[in-house]
This record gives C-alpha cells, structure tokens and sequence, in this order.
C-alpha cells in the first residue's frame, strides 16, 4: 500500500494548485517562454556559425532538447528543494519528521508544479523536430535509447539537485550555490561539451555528471565520434550513470538529515 | 509508555561579532530523567526557554540527543524514527501538519494512506472526533480558511486518525480564545480516561494542566524542577491555605488560633484568613469560626497554580527567573 501513498499526495498537490487556475495558466505560458529564451539563443548563434564543436544546428539542437525535457522532469519533482530553506527555517521540516516515511519523497511530492510541465512540453517539441532533421541510422536499440535519456537526465540532474540543496541544512541561505550548480548545469548540458574549456569540462561532465544527460546519449544517437576520445559505448551508460548519481544522492542526504537531527534548527 | 534517563541536548549558537563568527555551546536540556506510565496525563510546563520543545523533539525522534537514554513505546525514537512514527501523534500548535489550499477532510485522507489506516477504522475514528469536535461543518473548508480554533480541533484530529497509544502535544491551546480551549480540554480529558491515550502535553496556560493533568512536571533551565500530582505540589510549595469569611453584620475578623487574618474588605465584612494545611483542616477551623461570629458565606481558596510554579522557580537557589 506504501506505494500509493506518493501519487496520493501528488495528487493533492495539483487538486490545490487548480484552486489557483489563473495564475496556473500564466505560469505554464511563462514556462514555455523561458524554455524558448535558450532555444532563441542557440538559433541566432547558428546564423553566424555552421557548426558548434562539430555539430550542426539540428545536432546542438537535439542534445538542447533531451537537456530540457530531462529538466524539466528533474523539476517537476526536485525543483521543490528549492523551497528547502523554507522548510527547515519554519520548522515544516520537523513536520516532514514527524511522519512514519522518508523526508525526501515526502519533499518531492509536496509541492509538484504543474506549470513545469510548460517546459517539458517545450522541449519535447524541440525533440521531435530535431530528431526529424538529423542523420540517424535507427534501430530498435535507439528507440529504447531515445525514451530513456530523458528520463536518465531527470534522475541525474534530481540527484545533483539534492545534494546541491543538502548545504542548506548547514548553511540555511545556501540556495543560492544550490541554483547555481542546478540550473548552471542544464545551461551547460545543453551544448556539446567540447566547447568548454578542459578544467569546467571535467566537473561538469564526470563530477557532476552532466554530459551523461544529453551529450553523450545524442553522440551515441547520431553514431558520432567523441572528439574528446572516449569510446562509442559510454554513450549508452547513461542509466547507469543515473542510478549510481541517485545512489550517491540518498546517501548525502541521509547525511545532511542526520546532521540537522544533530544541530536542530 | 516513555522513559527518560539523564537526558542531555546541547545546540552551539553562532554569536556574532563584527565579521567573525564565534560558536557558544548552550545546554536546552541538561540532564532529564523521568517516565511516563501508559495512561497517564502528564503536564510538562516551565518558561520560555526552558527546554520544553527540545525534548517532545527528542522524544518524537525528531532531534538527537547528545547524551543519555529514551526509549517511548519501546523503541529509541532517533534511530526508530519511523516506527514510533506511527505509534505515537504530535500535535505542535504552532505549526500545521495539514495541506493548507485542500479541504479538511482531504488532509484526513492523505494521513489514512500515510498511517495506512484501514478504511473501517478510519471511518469510524473520524466519526468519532467529527462528532466530538464539532467539525461536521468544517470538513469541506480549505484549511487556510479555517480559524485558529477549528484548525487546531483539525490537527487533532490528524493526529489521532491512527489511534496512536501516545499523544504529544506543544501548546495546543496557544492562541485559542476560552471557549475553544475549553472545548479541546473536554474532549483530551474524554480520550484520556475512555480510550486510556497517554498524554504529554506543554503549555504556559495552566488551566490546561488542572483541568487534564493528574500529573505536572516543571522544568526550568533544561532541568526538572519538580514533578508530581498537582495537588501534592502545591501542599508542598505553599503550606497556606486561605478561607474567604463573608459576614452577616460588619464586624472584626474572628480569632481563631493558628490562623492569620490577612487583610479585610468591604469595611470588614469579608475577611481573607489563612491557615497551615498540615496543622488545621478546613473542616476544624470552619467549625471554630461560625463559634464566634455568624457567617453569611464562605469558601476556601487553594494557591493559584500559577503561585505554585512561580514558588518553584524561586526555590531553585541560584537561578534567575527574571524571564
């Protein structure tokens, strides 16, 4: 019964959201745009250049759009962290204690946003377009690979979202590190990585495992080269790469609750 | 139903000066032993400050203690979190365990998953406290609609949905106005002595504890200044008692031995006097006094608990209670 207790409580999240319809329409428009803003970007940079890294418009805009979509699903249920801060200075977080379940879910399922799903509706159409318009040679296996980086990403950035936001259990204004590392890695995911310089390459791709969400996955997609050397199989490793992240995620944060049950607030 | 033994919890507290930070270790609870037997009524007072919260948070599982033993039901609330999660209901009065933008009763429904209450006892437990707490009317209100006192009648309610053997609460009554603190008392008092629910509950107003708890500890300074049935605490705290004489013809105050005439009002019709509760009962010095004047009316006033508790904060030798 225990895993119907989530969707339960997601469900009422979006019952209270729809208590508040007007300002929930302007929200999903506002989301929608502020997906477009970085596909505006990407275009207008494609009418001076031709290719970015060695990739074509369609190619860049491929990985900008598995990038988002997978955000935009991080967001849906992660994004709440950032609300972590309120949390933990209102006291709501002892509430959160106070329950016979995981502090964790309960924060991802208590306040879902459905005007994300603006964003993710987005990027799924910048998907289907850009799929549509580059050379792939398909089969059954890239199907699969398709539908799953997205949802791969989602679980990355989820994971680099958490332990971005356990600091604040230290620091209690600590969002403001947490956002960077959180929305600065999607403004990253969404280029081809080689266009960066090697030191930010290495942390945004192997120590926050960013290149695992759109890059690598699109390499493998489009049966590219790396230029920067590794093999054609990491591009499938995403999942995996996935689940270690949320597995190093519930660790820290298992660490971070332990500690604020240490300090108090 | 909770043990507690040499409980001690220490926070550093950043103080600031200029831009460098320096860390001071201030003790909340210093050393709190005590137990609770199942069934009990248990008031739990003292200031501001005083270490109240810190221990319903250890006690809930909430904190971690620094030192020292607790085991509530059996089991040790901080590394058993969830367990006792589901054994016990906590009600902090000051802030919500409700979804605040959905109707009440949805709330009451999220908590029935959660506690995976069967839907039989649900009905029926929320039946019961619809009825009890008046909230037949309420259940379709979104909770940030809801007053003070009826929110507060909701989140106990949530509490108990999952009929827990143990129900802590921070100041419930905080706030409310006397009719709804009233309500809620009658209604803790009746789960207390029908459905035998241990009670631990804090709070400043002390009507709470005569009219729920047998049983009161004052706790100051993260210590326990006292602990024991009300009744006893005062005996021991205020060996006076007051008889209140109203006469029939102005007149002096009767003199009776071992009582002392306080003062007299209303041009020495009434008369407050006061005598010692372990040398004379009520009962004898009534007796003696209708010998020599003639009484209209009388009564015998007891210390108000608020004296009580301020007497054993003064008590403490070394302690300031300028607070």
């Amino acid at each position: 019964m225990a895993e119907f207790i989530y969707p339960k409580l997601i469900g009422a999240r979006l019952r209270s959201q729809l208590s508040y319809r007007a300002s929930f329409a302007m929200d999903f428009v506002t989301q929608v745009l502020a997906q477009g803003y970085e596909l505006i970007v990407i275009l207008i940079l494609f009418t001076q250049i031709n290719a970015l890294g060695g990739f074509s418009k369609n190619e860049v805009l491929l990985m900008y759009a598995f990038a988002g979509a997978a955000f935009g699903v991080a967001d849906l249920f992660a994004g709440q962290l950032d609300n972590l801060p309120t949390y933990i200075r209102t006291g709501s977080f002892d509430v959160l204690l106070m329950r016979p379940l995981g502090t964790l879910p309960q924060i991802m399922c208590s306040d879902i946003r459905l005007r994300r799903i603006g964003r993710i509706t987005g990027a799924l159409a910048v998907m289907i377009y850009a799929l549509t318009h580059v050379e792939i040679a398909w089969t059954p296996a890239k199907v699969v690979l398709t539908i799953v980086t997205p949802l791969a990403g989602a679980v990355i950035y989820s994971a680099v979202w958490v332990v971005a936001c356990s600091i604040c259990f230290w620091i209690v204004e600590g969002r403001e590190f947490a956002n960077a590392v959180t929305y600065g890695s999607n403004a990253f995911t969404s280029y081809p990585i080689n266009v960066y310089s090697r030191p930010l390459r290495w942390l945004m791709a192997f120590i926050v495992p960013g290149a695992f969400v759109a890059y690598y996955p699109s390499l493998a997609l489009l049966g590219k080269q790396d230029p920067l050397g590794l093999p054609g199989w990491v591009g499938w490793t995403s999942p995996l790469v996935a689940a270690l992240a949320a597995v190093v995620a519930g660790f820290v944060w298992r660490f971070a609750v332990r500690h604020y049950r240490g300090t108090g607030s | 139903m909770i043990e507690v033994r040499e409980l001690r919890r220490e926070f550093k507290v950043a103080t600031s000066k200029g831009l460098r930070r320096n860390y001071k270790t201030v003790t909340a609870v210093d050393g709190v032993t005590f137990g609770v037997q199942a069934g009990e009524a248990v008031g739990y007072v003292g200031p501001n400050g005083a270490g109240k919260s810190t221990t319903i948070k250890m006690l809930t599982g909430i904190l971690v203690p620094t030192s020292g033993d607790i085991k509530v039901n059996g089991v040790d609330p901080s590394k058993q979190r969830r367990d006792l999660a589901k054994r016990i209901g906590v009600v902090f009065g000051q802030r919500s365990q409700l979804w605040w933008d959905l109707p009440l009763k949805d709330s009451f429904d999220l908590l029935r998953s959660i506690y995976r209450v069967s839907a039989e006892d649900y009905r029926r437990r929320l039946d019961e406290c619809v009825e009890l707490l008046g909230l037949q009317e309420l259940l379709i209100t979104p909770v940030r609609q809801l007053s003070l006192g009826q929110r507060m009648r909701g989140e106990i309610t949530a509490a108990l949905l999952h009929a827990p053997e143990l129900l802590v609460l921070d100041e419930p009554t905080i706030g409310l106005d006397l009719e709804s603190k009233e309500r809620l008392r009658e209604f803790l008092a009746d789960i207390n002595t029908r459905r035998g629910t241990t009670l631990l509950l804090t709070t400043h107003d002390l009507d709470d504890i005569e009219r729920l708890c047998p049983r009161l500890m004052v706790i100051d300074h993260g210590r326990v200044l006292a602990d024991g049935p009300l009744e006893e605490l005062r005996a021991e705290v205020t060996p006076d008692r007051e008889l209140v004489i109203d006469l029939r013809e102005p007149g002096p105050a009767p003199d009776v031995p071992g009582v002392t005439a306080v003062r007299s009002e209303a041009s020495g019709l009434r008369h407050h006097l006061t005598f010692r509760r372990a040398e004379t009962t009520a009962a004898q010095l009534i007796t003696r006094v209708v010998q020599q004047v003639e009484v209209h009316d009388l009564a015998v006033v007891e210390p108000e608990i608020d004296d009580v508790i301020r007497k054993l904060y003064q008590r403490q030798p070394g302690l300031n209670i300028d607070r």
